[in-house]
């Protein structure tokens, strides 16, 4: 069972791999809307490797309003 | 479909479509790739009815408001039928809005009771302002058993048994009261009646037509007028099918397509130019002897539908592209914002036309919409039937501010006279948009009232119109404005335009990007330039359809920012 931390870790490393960008950059609590540059349609990709990765399935009312890598990572752990 | 001459109410119509096509199935509802519901009318009528009798029971009367802020499935439409069968009011909310913006909205519309998703209800419960919340009976679906719901009762154990009684209403009565904007200060409640919705409904079937069998997939959120419309009146009342989707997840939405043999989608444009994107994209990765074949094939296509589309023939000439779609669709429709003219081009070119139009909350679903006869990508179509515009104080162009008059048009703002007397003057709706005719009666928008400059040549330019140059350019977004939108000016004269840039994250201001903006703007007539450009730092905030919230955005820019810090071109 991974932690916290390591989950946050893996999600930084894979959106910083995804949209090539360095991984430095990317810090927890960043919005990644903004720290990635992208667009909503672009965060459900996002989303999906994600899950495909953790094996888990985060239903779309799950994720609305969330921005920042850190919320993220503790709906992702909170299905693990 | 029935005739709805003559009903007098959404309620009788509902009813008696559940009894007419009762074998049909009306409502599917997926989870991603499961389906988690299949419902008949006659289904459908079994659920409502006990939920209705329930809402009697506990003292819901004829006239009472009820909200719902559901995400798009099944019990949002089987409450609103269990709403309408009490003579109850809706008041269908936004569920994007915050939970502070919900409170807000439920104490302005005085609803007595609220039917909530269990997500959504917990987000009110934690506001700081829920203890003022004054609804009297809340319902909450999908609730996990056991949790604590503040008083709140499950929407699943909410029935009773025993026939409700069906309260009729008549004509004029209020069906439902929908926010058009205003949770910042001034809530825009559209208070529509049962005729505006039976006349919209009665438009918009004549033009596009719903029959058993078809299939409508319901993405925009059903409190939207379009789908509200488009996701359960307009198919109900025909007997046709209605398919939810519990994500917007692109790689599900593709695969419902093909599932469930999807007939018509509304869409917002910005998803209808992704869908274009995406297409294209696929298209450029066919070896060079498939693609010139491609190429062909729509060219055969465009010149055998210029007069109307034949869809047989565009799935017989471009097969694999309409599989793809699930080798039913008849139309994607669209509308709420700019469409730009290549997409739809696009799209009626592979034989999927696209049916843009043109609405507004305050006068029903749509006003005017393209009825393919012949497909034009320029407009935003012609007046639908029963439905008056008029451009009021038109300009050397023609151009002026569209004016309605139709039984669609709402009774009123709620609680509201002024701004009702403001915006509906001597029987007629002023949009605030401005538009002018072209040939064959058909309606193009140039923009909204105040966003405008004029030259001291006497021309009036619109930013909306002008902006289309710039699509495409490679920044995250962009928009056009007139400088005094922006830096609210009390004098006429050295008017200007502005480019609004936002650039992709790590990207730079470069002399390349520069040039292509100057290129593009050279494009244009010498009068109708951009005078300058603006390098904004944040995301636009948009609608929940996607538009740009120009007036929001024109004030943060107004108040971050200084006229000075334009660059000009």
């Amino acid at each position: 069972m991974r932690t916290a931390d390591q989950t946050l870790d893996e999600i930084l490393t894979l959106a910083a791999a995804h949209f090539k960008m360095p991984r430095e950059k990317l810090s927890p609590d960043a919005d990644f809307f903004k720290a990635l540059g992208i667009d909503s349609l672009q965060t459900l990709d996002l989303l999906t490797r994600l899950e495909n990765h953790f094996h888990v399935e985060l239903p779309d009312y799950e994720l609305q309003g969330v921005t920042d890598f850190r919320t993220l990572a503790g709906k992702i752990q909170g299905r693990l | 479909m029935l005739d709805l001459r003559q009903y007098t109410c959404l309620g009788a119509a509902l009813r008696d479509a559940l009894d007419r096509f009762s074998s049909e199935v009306c409502l599917i509802e997926a989870e991603r790739d499961r389906e988690k519901v299949r419902l008949t009318y006659s289904d459908f009528k079994e659920i409502a009815l006990p939920l209705a009798r329930a809402l009697e029971d506990a003292d819901y009367d004829a006239g009472d408001r009820a909200a719902i802020i559901m995400t798009n499935q099944s019990k949002w439409l089987i409450s609103a039928y269990a709403i309408f069968y009490c003579g109850g009011v809706l008041v269908p909310l936004d569920y994007k809005l915050t939970a502070a913006e919900h409170l807000q909205l439920l104490a302005h519309s005085k609803a007595k009771v609220l039917i909530v998703e269990y997500h959504l209800w917990r987000a009110i419960m934690e506001s700081p302002n829920f203890q003022k919340i004054a609804t009297k009976i809340v319902l909450v679906t999908e609730a996990p058993l056991g949790v604590e719901l503040a008083g709140a009762f499950r929407w699943e154990d909410f029935k009773r048994k025993g026939a409700p009684d069906f309260v009729m209403r008549q004509k004029d009565d209020v069906a439902c009261i929908v926010y058009s904007s205003g949770t910042g200060g001034r809530p825009k409640g559209c208070v529509l009646t049962h005729e505006n919705y039976l006349e919209q409904c009665r438009a918009l079937t004549a033009w596009y037509p719903f029959w058993p069998g078809v299939r409508y997939l319901s993405i925009l959120p059903t409190n939207h007028a379009i789908d509200f419309m488009v996701g359960f009146i307009g198919p109900f009342v025909c007997g046709a099918c209605v398919v939810h989707l519990r994500t917007l997840r692109p790689e599900f939405v593709r695969d419902a397509f093909v599932r469930y043999r999807i007939t018509y989608v509304s869409l917002v444009p910005m998803i209808v130019k992704n869908l274009e994107r995406g297409l294209r994209a696929k298209f450029d990765e066919l070896p060079s002897w498939q693609r010139a074949f491609l190429n062909a094939m729509i060219a055969t296509n465009r010149l055998l539908t210029r007069k109307r589309p034949n869809v047989k023939l565009s799935r017989m000439l471009l097969p694999n592209v309409h599989r793809g779609f699930g080798g039913e669709v008849l139309a994607l429709i669209t509308g709420g914002a700019f469409m730009e003219p290549s997409t739809m081009q696009f799209f009626y070119d592979l034989g999927i036309p696209v049916a843009n139009g043109y609405g507004l909350t305050e006068a029903g679903t749509a006003l005017t919409l393209n009825d393919l006869k012949p497909f034009r990508a320029d407009t935003v179509g012609k007046p639908l039937p029963g439905v008056e515009l008029r451009i009021l104080n038109p300009d050397a162009d023609g151009v002026g501010e569209v004016a309605v008059r139709s039984k669609t048009v709402m009774s009123h703002y709620l609680d509201d006279p002024e701004l009702t007397l403001e915006t509906i003057v001597d029987g007629w709706l002023l949009t605030g948009d401005l538009g002018r005719f072209e040939r064959g009666g058909h309606l193009q928008l140039l923009g909204r009232k105040k966003n405008m400059i004029v030259t001291p040549g006497g021309k009036n330019i619109y930013p909306e119109d002008i902006e289309t140059v710039f699509d495409g350019l490679p920044v995250k977004e962009c928009t056009v404005f007139a400088a005094n939108y922006v830096w609210a000016k009390k004098e006429l004269g050295r008017e200007s335009l502005v480019l609004v840039l936002r650039l992709e994250q790590n990207q730079k201001f470069d002399g390349k990007l520069l040039e292509d903006i100057s290129a593009r703007n050279r494009r244009l007539p010498d009068f109708k330039r951009v005078g300058g450009y603006l390098i904004w730092e944040k995301d636009f905030p948009r609608t929940a359809s996607m538009k740009i919230k120009r007036q929001a955005l024109a004030e943060e820019i107004g108040k971050s920012a200084n006229r000075e810090a334009i660059v000009g071109l």
